[in-house]
């Protein structure tokens, strides 16, 4: 086992990974910014180093620094948390080539699913159910009107290199498509200097639904269940839920065992989730493949009782998973809200010296936050403040907690999304379960009325 | 704001005896101190939450790296106008070229701007450290051989 692991990341998964060695009797490196000298990680860390000035780039991403900082400190494993430089091959082959062990797959997995074409071929040769579509660029209309057919309306154009929206026209039906592909390609070639799109089958509202897989270097691979992840704003998660109120014993065994060969196939190790839309027939399609642990690890250690980080270290210091899937069981409902710094009506970030931070506690309440009274929450990072995890033997009793955690939490100084988390908890369609990567269009900020105006 | 701006304002706060000097151009916001006392200047001044940490405009500035050099208003008065040279890296220190070799440059020792002064080793890979000016070296604050993080105090100098 480890004796020494670097932390290499800030804010409570730095935080959550010093719990998890505590536990196992590893000394912790922390590393920091000059912004987070007097954070929470740096102090509960046995050592720290600072690796930089604010800028992420130069401290937090830089692979120079943090190994710097792993040998000075004779660190023999590097944890990288989530965001920054959780899914880099490189920091994971750097490693490798200093003799520090990382923390996560190996650098050649990590690589295969961040390429998203390779990771799809991959996937679907492994027998994962894929969006139907044109398997490359479509060169012509007279192929994208057979595409299209095939797959069946609505479909969605895409820009192969694209991202962000651009580039991007949802197709009703054949008359539309000539003009949506025209438009595309030029946008594209505008955007990303490269014409080239593809055609996928288009799902209005979906759920996005999550597989955690975890595996060790003996050939184990288990699966721990799904969380759904269908509450989002701009692809950001707010809310966080295992198990899904939409997946039943059954899907969960019939899936749970689709992403267990995947990983096999490529040789996962360690932790890693894989992410699916879920349509309206209970229909699964894959999207990508998170080669780390994951911001909602949370609700699935509420419902499985396992210590995911614990054994992601046990894992990469060579040890057998300690369970078999057959001992993995899940036990009542787990909810996660992330509350974040931010204006809860307009999302605005509002980061600044949070003056009174409390929250009630009391039974099935967990928090993983590196708030406290009159901490700082820096402009320059990501702007989380806390997971509020509530867990109860069922869904009812689990919102009931948060919605009572919530209310009892005290967050003054900076402005918060407790409020709107609030507002989804009594939502109708929220309390019924009937979920979608569209729900949160319903709390859009309203138009002025002078832009109503304008319109009318 | 070109060099000889700068170095204008820099002769301006030495013959008025200035240590703190703060401009904002457009809306014209100016604010300017003179020296006090030593130990009212001594306080250590933690950044200002919400602002990046920036070297502050000394006479070091002049010779601005990525190792954010500051004038030492430090250690109780007597560092009062020494240049601190700063860690630009995470590493392990060395003072001189090889184990056993003569350090670079010893105290009471005049270098010039651009002189290596030391070796930061970081991944294996030695980075040169140069003086950011022409100056005595009066301090060093690191043993040979140890760890140093970023931007830690790594030599004093007392510009020429």
């Amino acid at each position: 086992m480890f004796k020494k692991i670097l932390i290499a990341n800030r804010g409570e998964i730095a935080l959550r990974i010093i719990h998890a060695c505590r536990e196992l009797g590893i000394k912790t490196v922390a590393v920091y910014s000059e912004a987070d000298e007097h954070s929470l990680h740096v102090r509960f860390a046995d050592e720290d180093v600072c690796i930089g000035p604010p800028r992420s780039a130069d401290s937090y991403l830089s692979v120079p620094a943090i190994i710097s900082a792993a040998e000075i400190t004779g660190a023999d494993a590097i944890h990288p948390g989530y965001g920054f430089l959780a899914e880099s091959a490189y920091l994971a082959e750097v490693c490798e080539a200093c003799h520090i062990r990382f923390i996560g797959p190996d650098p050649s997995v990590i690589k295969l699913l961040g390429d998203k074409s390779r990771a799809k071929k991959a996937m679907k040769k492994a027998g994962v159910p894929m969006l139907p579509g044109s398997d490359g660029p479509v060169t012509g209309e007279e192929q994208a009107l057979k595409v299209a057919k095939d797959v069946g309306y609505p479909v969605i154009v895409k820009a192969v290199a694209g991202g962000g929206g651009r580039g991007m026209r949802v197709v009703n039906s054949p008359a539309e498509l000539p003009n949506a592909l025209r438009t595309a390609q030029r946008e594209a070639e505008a955007a990303f200097g490269n014409g080239d799109v593809y055609i996928e089958k288009y799902l209005k509202n979906p759920r996005h639904i999550e597989f955690q897989v975890i595996g060790d270097h003996h050939g184990t691979v288990v699966h721990l269940g799904e969380r759904e992840c269908s509450i989002q704003r701009r692809h950001q998660k707010l809310v966080e839920e295992s198990p899904s109120p939409a997946v039943s014993d059954k899907v969960r065994k019939k899936m749970g065992s689709v992403v267990v060969d995947a990983a096999r196939a490529v040789q996962y190790t360690n932790a890693g989730t894989f992410e699916f839309l879920m349509d309206h027939e209970g229909k699964f399609y894959f999207m990508e493949t998170n080669t780390r642990l994951q911001v909602e690890h949370a609700v699935t250690e509420m419902v499985t009782g396992i210590d995911i980080v614990k054994e992601q270290i046990r894992i990469a210091a060579g040890e057998r998973l300690s369970f078999k899937q057959s001992e993995v069981t899940f036990s009542g409902h787990a909810i996660e809200c992330r509350v974040n710094a931010e204006d809860p009506d307009s999302f605005a970030p509002s980061p600044g010296v949070i003056h009174v931070f409390c929250t009630p506690g009391g039974p099935g309440v967990r928090v993983d936050t590196f708030a406290h009274s009159e901490c700082t929450v820096p402009p320059y990072y990501d702007s989380m403040v806390a997971k509020i995890i509530t867990h109860g033997r069922d869904r009812q009793e689990a919102i009931a907690r948060m919605r009572r955690t919530l209310e009892m939490t005290v967050i003054e100084g900076i402005r918060t999304t407790v409020p709107l988390h609030l507002k989804i908890l009594n939502d109708a369609d929220f309390l019924a379960g009937r979920l979608g990567t569209s729900f949160m269009d319903r709390f859009a900020i309203p138009p002025r009325k002078a832009d109503l105006a304008d319109t009318a | 704001m070109d060099r000889d701006e700068i170095k204008t304002i820099l002769d301006l706060m030495r013959d008025n005896d200035l240590v703190e000097f703060e401009l904002e151009q457009d809306g014209v916001k100016l604010r300017l101190r003179k020296h006090t006392s030593p130990q009212a200047s001594s306080a250590p001044q933690p950044a200002a939450p919400g602002e990046p940490a920036s070297p502050r405009p000394a006479e070091s500035a002049l010779q601005a790296s990525a190792a954010a050099p500051e004038a030492a208003v430090s250690a109780g008065g007597e560092d009062v106008d020494l240049a601190i040279l700063k860690s630009p890296i995470v590493g392990t220190f060395y003072r001189s070229s090889e184990p056993g070799a003569k350090p670079f440059a010893e105290v009471g020792e005049t270098v010039k701007k651009g002189q290596v002064l030391c070796i930061i080793e970081a991944m294996k890979l030695m980075n040169e450290i140069n003086a950011e000016c022409d100056g005595e070296l009066v301090k060093v604050y690191v043993e040979d051989g140890q760890a140093v993080h970023y931007g830690e105090r790594l030599f004093a100098l007392r510009p020429e």
